[in-house]
């Protein structure tokens, strides 16, 4: 029993120490199914939009995250303490507006999701593009820390193990498609034509709707 | 290392040698273990589940004159409403009748075996038969990999095959889009695009739904 034992542990430690706990995102969104077989992948700036229409909006590169705060801070004189910035770059998906979000970074994470006004990331292309610059600031950081990671891994001849930033919306399955269209209008504003439209995994061959009365 | 030999110095006898009684070493493990491959089971489970999955979708880029309609032929449209209801027309809308054809008039199909997807396997039949005889001719090694991809391309690029164009209205919800697009994966259809809904036809689905 000895080496099956030694085995265990030493799995039991490999997936302890690889698992990495995600922070409770600040909405639950409950995605469609489909037969998309497609992983996230592990590079990505995310939109999540919940029930109500709401934006929520995460980057998974902290140094992406942090440089697109940066650049948000400049645009929107909001400024953040070094401190502030780094705790940021932990947390998962927000929805605040900018002028909240220092408030929203220094709060408790139980304050946090009991947040107000967690209006969403504003999306409103004249008066208040903050969602657009958001995604612009951090798409463009994104790539560029690719393209970082890219160069050095041709000088120094190794493998290349980033990925290319990828963009996901993430979406309630009773979000009204009006409030999608928003965003995905927000992307293809900025030239960005391609996504990856998160779903849970569906385990028949068709889809079969329960019929609504 | 700090052995220390004690023998000699003593003038014991033979009999008189105590020895220690033989106990067992071993510990029961059983519930360690039971504890380590709960743990084992707990990471395996959550380490692979918390991927999520997604499907991948590119949209069209805005064309250069936005009044300008492009043209597409063989096209089917789905418009999708409220209460997750589907309507369809088939070919060029027509607000009115014309010399080119009748007013569009829509129909109404569900989502499922019996409406959906029915309905795409009959129209995606040539699609479907011709991606068959490829394949059969792959299987019989008439055919090289490269040639048979290029081929399933142009035959889902062919003018026989259907275009679909996916619009909604501002009640649909955002389930039905991704059921849609769904059903037409499952479908292998050739081609499918999201589009906006133009007013006309925006006014025909609220005349269906009754406002």
């Amino acid at each position: 029993m000895t080496p099956m034992v030694d085995l265990a542990f030493l799995l039991v430690t490999f997936f302890m120490l690889t698992a990495s706990f995600r922070m409770a995102e600040p909405v639950v969104v409950d995605a469609p199914s489909s037969i998309g077989e497609v992983t996230l992948p592990d590079n990505h700036i995310m939109v999540t939009i919940d029930k109500d229409g709401r934006a929520f909006f995460g980057i998974s590169n902290a140094a992406a995250k942090m440089a697109a705060l940066r650049e948000m801070s400049k645009k929107y004189n909001v400024s953040f303490s070094e401190p502030q910035i780094k705790k940021f770059s932990g947390l998962p998906s927000f929805g605040v507006d900018i002028k909240d979000l220092p408030r929203y970074i220094d709060a408790s994470e139980n304050e946090r999701t009991n947040f107000k006004p967690q209006r969403g990331v504003p999306n409103d292309s004249l008066k208040d593009p903050q969602l657009k610059d958001w995604i612009s600031f951090g798409g463009a950081e994104a790539v560029k820390i690719y393209n970082e990671a890219k160069k050095t891994a041709e000088e120094r001849n190794q493998e290349l193990k980033a990925e290319k930033p990828r963009y996901a919306i993430k979406c309630d399955g009773q979000t009204k498609y009006m409030n999608v269209k928003g965003v995905i209008k927000t992307f293809t504003d900025l030239k960005i034509y391609q996504f990856n439209l998160i779903t849970s995994l569906e385990g028949g061959g068709t889809v079969i709707h329960p019929k609504t009365p | 290392m700090a052995e220390i030999a004690e023998d000699g110095g003593g003038g014991h006898g033979k009999g008189g040698k105590k020895r220690a009684k033989k106990q067992s070493t071993r510990i029961d493990m059983t519930p360690m273990v039971d504890l380590a491959f709960l743990l084992l089971t707990f990471f395996v489970l959550t380490s692979t589940f918390s991927k999520p999955k997604s499907m991948e979708l590119t949209f069209p880029a805005p064309p250069d004159d936005p009044t300008k309609q492009p043209a597409i032929k063989n096209a089917i449209t789905f418009l999708l409403t409220k209460d997750d209801r589907i309507f369809y027309y088939e070919g060029e809308f027509r607000a009115a009748d014309d010399d080119k054809g009748a007013k569009t008039a829509l129909k109404e199909t569900s989502f499922g075996q019996e409406g959906l997807h029915k309905y795409l396997a009959e129209k995606n039949k040539w699609l479907h038969e011709n991606i068959k005889k490829l394949d059969e001719k792959l299987q019989n090694k008439q055919l090289a990999d490269t040639t048979y991809k290029r081929m399933v391309k142009e035959a889902k690029a062919s003018k026989e095959t259907p275009t679909f164009l996916i619009k909604t209205d501002d009640k649909a919800t955002y389930k039905n889009v991704i059921d849609l697009i769904d059903e037409l994966n499952i479908n292998v259809v050739g081609k499918y695009v999201v589009v906006d809904m133009i007013k006309p036809e925006f006014d025909m689905v609220n005349e269906k739904t009754g406002g």
